[in-house]
């Protein structure tokens, strides 16, 4: 018995030190994430079959996902004012509950506090140390993934954003064009991160990394890597790729979040602005994270920091 | 001049090639379109496909192309089936033909067509003609279904150890009967969603609208008829395999009403999708009728084998081993009612085992990976049918000694190896934390690729051979010719009253 022991728990360190993480480089992009894009009322084509729909006011959006330096910065500063508290190696927060439509097999989403990130999580990219949170070293840059919707939904009302709602995401990502990608119709592999890109940043850096920086894909060459631009007509970055995105809406009867864009996992058909992924809202993912939306000219500064 | 003659009579008018013809269609097909998604897109074998063939494959009809190659490579099961049960189950000679006929040439215009207007752009002429093909498929259907009516006298069962009723009726024809008459009704599900195409009805794929609350009933319409398809043609290689192994005595008199009442209820119940909630449980009954009388088939088929084989040896009072031996002696008879019990594994096990862990699956799970699970099962299910009919074949073109077993063995032991993997892949995130998945993704989509590429290769060995006979003035193909139909006890024999009918016709 004490030999099989013994044979486990060496296989398992053998197996563990397969996956254990390289030093990440922080890689800059020169794309702030900071920067917010209006995307003016009007109507646009939504979905695949190109429904004419009409969003009837100004808007704008991060034109990155929340980065990991950007939430853990969030985050010191909901622990600190008592918005969110730790627990069980998990962050968590109140949510104000969904309504309950007694539809057949609902999940009643009731008014109570719901886990944010979970920070044993090893695919979480921050580090938690003397009641500070901090992104790993590289991943500044990278995309906030773990997070579930209420995580991301409170990250926006700490700050006075919101989610983008469905509609107004696949605006962002689309235009007012009829493309299947944020930028036409077809899908190159040094244009976005999904799972037949061949993801070289991931090469470069180790086999677990998956995510890249946002504002990768912008033209720029990295150590001989040529990336092609990869924006959408309003100049938002990763809206296809990367990471998926939580959006806002709460459907009723279901209560399903639905997340967008694609991401590292995805086949390329996945990456078209109309698929969607959905999860209940305190799913995580190493794939997954969010972007924010808000309201015009709301032009105070954004409290978090990209420096590495 | 007469060798091509001869040649087009093999394949068009003997029922062995007719099959034959069938299951090359679909393997060519498989091999160039397999080549268009999964690890050869991350290859670039599906670019270079795409550039040599010259296909036009636009983003944004994706779900369109996969809907016409479905129905596609449907319509040829379809009509293999067709060409089995019309050789299987007595009828008269000019029925046959019609089906047989029609059938054919139902689905080569399905196929032409169908994938000319999917993957080689849009001619509205190629889409006509997939409709034609699919009609003609369709008319083959009722012709099928009234040269199978059973309550006629001139087929009646006269070995009583087949299923019958008091009358002498052939219960077993009843029930290809009841199947042949809902997949009528079932494809009607999807031929009147389709009449609305382009004009209220839109192209989705079901598995994109498994968390839509509120689906059309047009929509719940095609989910319906892509779920019974499949599973009425599952039904129909089971009574066809059934058949294969003179299914009789007192399970074959349990199993076929039981298949038939499952049959009823399960069609029955899908069909209730467009307007009741209750739907799923009908399915859930029936279900239980259609998988005992599968079952009863596996006992019965297997203590056959094993009779079969040790009354060979020459053994009167085998024990335990050698009957253990003398089951797995055949691979080729023994592989399809193993395939049966290894769907329950994963199909039907994972179907049971997800509705159980409900709260803790479709609650969690993102809808992609439900979306694979639930793509993953019915695509296992269908290849599932696909190895049973490949080894009936098998034995139709009379393989034998070392090349059989070698042939029945790499087709299960390479299909369950890549139907596991792809059941572990898709059940993934229940045993293993998505940081830790890579080398599950990469090992099980590693097997799937080796299972199904060896089962691949094996079926291209198979056709080359077919095809060097074909050269062959004295080959197999000519003996098949010339005894054409599927050789096998059938259950009920032509009757004095259907002689007279016969008779009485000639005359007129």
């Amino acid at each position: 018995m004490r030999t099989l022991q013994t044979t486990l728990f060496i296989s398992l360190l053998f197996i563990t030190s397969l996956f254990a993480e390289k030093p990440m480089k922080f890689v800059e992009t020169g794309i702030n994430p900071k920067t917010w894009a209006l995307v003016p009322a009007g109507e646009f084509y939504f979905g695949q079959h190109q429904h004419v729909v009409d969003i009837d006011y100004d808007y704008e959006i991060m034109i990155t996902d929340v980065t990991n330096r950007q939430y853990a910065n969030y985050l010191n500063e909901a622990l600190e004012k008592g918005t969110v508290y730790i627990e069980r190696d998990t962050v968590w927060g109140h949510h104000p509950g969904d309504p309950f439509d007694a539809y057949l097999h609902e999940w009643e989403i009731p008014a109570g506090n719901y886990p944010h990130v979970p920070i044993s999580n090893p695919g979480l990219r921050l580090d938690y140390e003397g009641g500070m949170f901090s992104p790993k070293t590289g991943y500044g840059n990278h995309p906030m993934v773990e997070v579930s919707w209420f995580g991301a939904k409170a990250y926006a009302d700490f700050y006075g954003y919101r989610l983008p709602t469905e509609k107004e995401w696949e605006k962002a990502a689309r235009g007012t064009t009829t493309n299947d990608y944020p930028w036409g119709n077809t899908v190159q592999r040094n244009q976005a991160n999904f799972v037949s890109s061949h993801n070289l940043f991931e090469k470069m850096f180790g086999d677990v990394v998956k995510t890249t920086p946002v504002g990768f894909y912008n033209g720029k060459s990295y150590n001989g890597y040529q990336t092609m631009e990869g924006i959408t007509p309003y100049g938002l970055y990763d809206m296809a790729g990367n990471v998926y995105q939580w959006t806002g809406d709460d459907h009723p009867k279901v209560h399903y979040r639905y997340m967008r864009g694609g991401s590292y996992q995805s086949y390329e058909y996945s990456l078209r602005v109309w698929p969607r992924n959905s999860a209940g809202p305190e799913h995580t993912s190493m794939s997954l994270g969010f972007r924010c939306a808000r309201t015009p000219l709301q032009m105070e500064a954004d409290p978090s920091d990209t420096s590495e | 001049m007469k060798k091509i003659k001869d040649l087009f009579h093999f394949f068009f008018q003997s029922t062995k090639g007719l099959i034959l013809l069938g299951i090359t269609s679909i393997s060519v097909i498989t091999a160039i379109w397999g080549m268009l998604s999964g690890p050869m897109v991350e290859w670039g074998v599906r670019d270079f496909v795409v550039n040599l063939l010259g296909m036009d494959l636009q983003s944004v009809e994706r779900s369109g192309r996969i809907i016409m190659l479905y129905h596609v490579i449907a319509m040829i099961v379809t009509s293999i089936e067709v060409y089995m049960i019309t050789s299987i189950v007595p009828m008269r000679r000019h029925q046959r033909a019609n089906i047989n006929n029609t059938i054919t040439v139902g689905w080569i215009t399905t196929t032409i067509f169908g994938l000319a207007f999917g993957y080689f752009g849009h001619n509205y002429f190629y889409h006509g003609l997939f409709l034609v093909g699919q009609s003609l498929i369709f008319f083959a259907g009722l012709l099928l279904a009234a040269a199978l009516y059973p309550w006629r006298k001139h087929f009646l069962v006269e070995n009583k150890e087949y299923a019958h009723t008091k009358n002498g009726y052939d219960i077993e024809r009843m029930a290809f009967f009841v199947m042949a008459i809902s997949m009528l009704i079932s494809a009607g599900f999807g031929a009147v969603t389709g009449s609305f195409w382009s004009n209220g009805h839109e192209t989705f794929l079901a598995e994109d609208l498994i968390r839509n609350p509120d689906k059309t009933a047009l929509q719940k319409s095609v989910i319906g008829h892509l779920h019974i398809m499949l599973t009425l043609i599952a039904v129909a290689i089971t009574l066809i395999v059934g058949r294969w192994m003179d299914f009789k005595g007192k399970l074959h008199k349990v199993a076929m009403p039981t298949m038939i009442v499952g049959t009823l209820v399960i069609s029955g119940g899908v069909w209730s999708v467009v307007w009741t909630h209750m739907a799923h449980t009908f399915i859930y009954f029936g279900s239980v009728f259609v998988m005992f009388a599968a079952l009863l088939l596996v006992i019965y088929s297997w203590g056959k084998l094993i009779k079969d084989r040790t009354t060979e040896l020459g053994l009167e009072n085998p024990t335990f081993g050698q009957k253990f031996i003398a089951l797995f002696h055949d691979p080729i008879k023994f592989g399809p009612f193993w395939q049966m019990v290894f769907m329950n594994f994963t199909v039907s096990g994972v179907g049971i085992f997800m509705a159980v862990k409900l709260e803790q699956i479709f609650r969690v799970w993102p809808a992609r990976e439900e979306r694979i699970t639930l793509t993953g099962h019915w695509h296992i299910l269908s290849a599932i049918i696909a190895t049973i009919i490949l080894m009936y074949y098998i034995d139709i073109a009379g393989i034998k000694g070392k090349m059989r077993k070698w042939l029945g063995w790499t087709i299960i032991i390479g299909s369950d190896i890549a139907f596991g993997a792809a059941t572990i892949f898709s059940m993934k995130r229940l045993f293993v934390s998505e940081y830790y998945q890579t080398p599950v993704v990469n090992w099980t989509m590693l097997a799937m690729d080796f299972g199904l590429g060896i089962i691949l290769v094996l079926v291209g060995g198979i056709l080359i051979w077919r095809l060097k006979d074909l050269f062959d003035s004295d080959g197999l193909w000519s003996k098949e010719s010339a005894s054409p139909e599927l050789d096998l006890e059938r259950t009920s024999v032509l009757t004095q009253v259907g002689r007279d009918a016969i008779k009485k016709e000639m005359e007129i």
